[in-house]
């Protein structure tokens, strides 16, 4: 039976045998279906009192499933969960939260439009003749946050105004203030820098040195190595395995994630760094900007891109990277600085003018700045042609299919059906499809911010191979990414941002990581 | 034939169009002969065909706002459109020099129209250009628009006799009422112009996501305008068969809460207030629903006054059983039954 256990897990945390410990979570054969879909397949899960655990798999696994199903999201077509030993049947996250579970999902479900501490104590105030009394709102959320090492954080400031990383360790307040003994984190590090991180994990440690019992969910294999204990791994929807994090290398753990062997993996993952371009003297660049800036977002910015050369560029998260990709696609309007395309002087004023001008740009947030979630992956596809073309001038159905078609085989989009809603695609396929509608009009220069975070690894190696090949075929590429090792495998140039300002370009030849990591983080000037 | 059942329960439209025929069935087990059309003075005469004239002008109005709606907007300046049109339009007959002739109706007819389209290009300013929110914008002229059609009217309720004028509200082309034509005639050319052109799908796009749509190039600007410009074309036009129909043209009352019942049409016709994709031809089953609901309460004998009370639980019904979520259950029963029927159970 492929979801049962290992009969021993000879796991010593604190020199207490994980076997005569009560799990304060355990699922056993649990099995969800969608139409046409076993997402979960008898898929078993402990989770023990004062452990890490991470949740691993590609994207598509059913680890947000399992997840689901554990907090009654999602209803489960058959298998047992048992909190505390008793068996529960949640059917609201409601009801898994009064029982204890607390879930701090990838995208923060808190009120930005509340106070933190508002936030924290929602629906717990303590209350004084019948009214809030705010005096003791205030010295609760103060001792939450101070537990949290969160002294800085002013409770009475608007959730709106702290970053996304406070917003997190806020929400991770409130679990506490509501006395929460599971807590499950989904991708809590995505958006977060690496102090953010730390801080996290400090908060993360703490919690589970109290007893607390932490599901970690991520795509950061290195994190997952710093903070878990143990760990569970998912496949297409079922059980590969339970281990213990610091008795499973690395790449067998990849092995067991992806099912492939570990040959055909390491060459997937070594793709040949591109021959770098060699911009020869009479060549012109493609854009050139001098001293682009806008206020409030990030200044100084002097690069330029030559045709068929990748620029990397590089900077913590909230350095000013995804600010300097909006102002060279015109999605936010630069006051100062000027623009050169091909040698002219070029206003950007809005995303318009610059696909008019052969500029493309996927942004980092593929569901809320990408993809039309509703339409069909052929909408999609073909959204920016479309719209130059403008309403009347509708592409003719014959040319929809040549292309869509087209682009589907040489991206290799799943599922192949050009009139599959984009919803229901992968996070790899999806960042595909954002691809494609670019490449569909033939651009000069694709701005591409993150485009490999989130997806799994095989989507991850067909995307950065695309970007090599579309660098030969002679496209100027921007290539935003938070991994370096990425940037530095794809780009010609690294530019580098800090502080929301550039300040930094190093051609990308003999240099180290950790060089780059010097500049990025101010050591070396 | 249950694979056909199960495509079609799997559409939106699945339960309004059940409950117009349970509504039409109702009524004719209570008046027996309720459903029966017969041919009289040269065109077709009964209930069915009366249903079908009265939804005319809620169906040609929630053409127009099916398309707002879509594009995450609203338009509630329809029902004052209407008074204007019919103000403007009658306004021009009575004071032309032959009152009952054909130039005298051409002429206020478009004249109705030309200032219907300034009003909608005016909403379309308001949304897309100054960037008020849809609901604010053309409460405006919900609330302005009356005003100035009591202006061309003077406060008066125009009477007016003009046979040409009369007929666009009750008048019989190949023994069909005119409005039906009118109103069928609309729904085609939209049909072809809104998905033969690329217009349906960028409407749906920018509904969806307006930040992407922005990002992929498109200008929302136009297309909103366009979409307000439809629906108050299709006010006016709706404007013109009420007051046609009834002859005269009243400031206060011609079309009053009649946005409501557009929107109610575009709801029940499975588009979504959150925007995004329509169904044009659900909205005129909605609105088919609606002229239904009002039969038959007259039908049932309920007095006029009390008819809103009762249509309140149909329209929370279909909408209630129309609802995703209801769908998501409805095919997880069907699923557990058919496994059932095979002898397996869950």
């Amino acid at each position: 039976m492929a979801g049962k256990l290992p009969a021993t897990a000879p796991y010593i945390h604190k020199d207490v045998m994980v076997n005569e410990m009560v799990p304060v979570v355990e699922m056993t054969d649990i099995s969800v279906e969608f139409p046409g879909v076993k997402a979960l397949d008898a898929v078993s899960f402990r989770l023990f009192p004062g452990e890490v655990h991470a949740l691993l798999g590609e994207n598509g696994a059913g680890k947000s499933t399992l997840i689901k199903a554990l907090t009654g999201v999602h209803g489960t077509a058959s298998g047992t969960i048992k909190v505390f030993g008793e068996q529960k049947r949640f059917s609201t996250p409601a009801q898994a939260q009064a029982a204890g579970i607390s879930t701090v999902y990838q995208e923060i479900s808190l009120c930005p439009n509340l106070t933190v501490e508002e936030n924290i104590l929602l629906g717990r105030e303590p209350r004084r003749r019948g009214s809030i009394d705010w005096r003791g709102v205030r010295s609760r959320a103060r001792d939450r946050l101070t537990q949290l090492h969160l002294e800085h954080v002013d409770p009475g400031s608007m959730l709106s105004t702290q970053s996304v990383a406070i917003q997190q360790l806020v929400a991770i307040a409130r679990s506490v203030e509501i006395e929460a003994r599971v807590l499950i984190l989904d991708e809590p590090t995505s958006s977060l820098d690496a102090d953010e991180v730390n801080q996290l994990f400090r908060v993360i440690r703490d919690l589970r040195d109290r007893g607390k019992a932490i599901l970690f969910v991520s795509h950061f294999l290195e994190q997952v190595y710093q903070i878990s204990d143990r760990m569970t791994v998912l496949r297409n929807g079922k059980l590969v395995g339970e281990f213990i994090t610091r008795d499973l290398p690395r790449m067998s753990l990849i092995t067991k994630m992806i099912g492939k062997e570990l040959a055909v993996l390491t060459e997937l993952d070594h793709i040949p760094a591109r021959k770098h371009a060699e911009a020869g003297a009479d060549e012109k660049p493609f854009i050139t900007t001098q001293g682009l800036g806008r206020r409030g977002s990030v200044s100084h910015v002097d690069l330029s891109i030559y045709p068929g050369e990748v620029v990397g560029l590089a900077g913590l998260l909230g350095s000013g990277r995804t600010e300097t990709a909006r102002l060279l696609f015109g999605a936010d309007r630069a006051d100062e600085g000027a623009i050169r395309l091909e040698g002219a002087a070029l206003k950007l004023r809005s995303p318009r003018t610059a696909i008019d001008h052969g500029i493309g740009f996927c942004s980092e947030d593929r569901k809320e700045e990408g993809l039309i979630a509703d339409l069909s992956v052929r909408d999609n596809l073909l959204l920016a042609m479309q719209a130059s073309k403008g309403w009347a001038r509708r592409i003719p159905r014959r040319e929809q299919d040549r292309l869509t078609d087209q682009f589907i085989k040489a991206l290799d989009i799943r599922p192949t059906d050009p009139d599959a809603l984009v919803r229901n695609l992968s996070g790899g396929n999806q960042q595909k499809v954002l691809l494609a509608r670019w490449l569909v009009i033939s651009p000069k220069l694709v701005i591409l911010d993150e485009p490999t975070r989130g997806i799994d690894i095989g989507a991850k190696t067909q995307i950065q191979k695309l970007v090599n090949k579309l660098a030969e075929d002679g496209m100027a590429i921007l290539f935003v990414s938070s991994e370096l090792e990425e940037v530095m495998r794809l780009s010609d140039r690294i530019v580098v941002i800090r502080d929301r300002a550039m300040i930094a370009e190093i051609t990308n030849e003999d240099v180290s990581l950790d060089d780059i990591m010097g500049v990025i983080a101010g050591a070396v000037s | 034939m249950n694979a056909v059942l199960a495509t079609f329960m799997k559409r939106r439209m699945a339960w309004p169009l059940i409950a117009l025929l349970l509504l039409l069935a109702a009524d004719q087990i209570a008046r027996p002969g309720f459903l029966s059309v017969r041919m009289q003075d040269g065109h077709l005469y009964g209930n069915v065909i009366d249903i079908i004239r009265n939804a005319a002008p809620i169906a040609l109005i929630g053409l127009g706002m099916t398309l707002v709606i879509a594009s995450r907007g609203i338009d509630l300046s329809v029902g004052a459109v209407v008074a204007i049109a019919g103000a403007i339009s009658c306004n021009y007959i009575v004071n032309a020099p032959v009152q009952g002739s054909l130039s005298a109706a051409l002429i206020g007819v478009v004249l109705a129209i030309v200032l219907g389209l300034v009003l909608g290009a005016w909403n379309g300013f308001l949304v897309s250009t100054v960037g008020i929110q849809p609901i604010i914008a053309t409460l405006v002229l919900m609330v302005a628009g009356r005003g100035i059609a009591q202006l061309i009217t003077s406060g008066q309720i125009i009477t007016v006799h003009n046979d040409y004028y009369k007929a666009i509200g009750d008048g019989y082309v190949l023994t069909l009422p005119i409005p039906v034509l009118i109103t069928a005639a609309a729904f085609i050319l939209a049909g072809v112009l809104t998905r033969k052109t690329a217009l349906g799908t960028l409407i749906e796009a920018i509904g969806i996501n307006p930040i992407a749509s922005r990002l992929a190039g498109l200008k929302a600007r136009n297309i909103i305008w366009i979409v307000y410009v439809v629906s108050g074309l299709c006010a006016t036009i709706a404007g013109l068969m009420i007051t046609a129909n009834v002859t005269a043209a009243d400031a206060n009352n011609g079309g009053l809460f009649i946005e409501l019942d557009a929107i109610l049409a575009v709801v029940l016709g499975g588009t979504s207030l959150r925007g995004g994709k329509y169904s044009l031809l659900g909205t005129v089953v909605g609105a088919f629903v609606l002229s239904t609901l009002t039969t038959t309460v007259y039908n049932f004998g309920i007095p006029a006054n009390e008819n809103l009370v009762f249509e309140a639980p149909v329209v929370i019904a279909v909408c209630l059983l129309q609802s995703p979520k209801t769908m998501e259950l409805w095919q997880r029963w069907r699923r557990s039954s058919q496994l059932q029927a095979k002898g397996i159970t869950v």
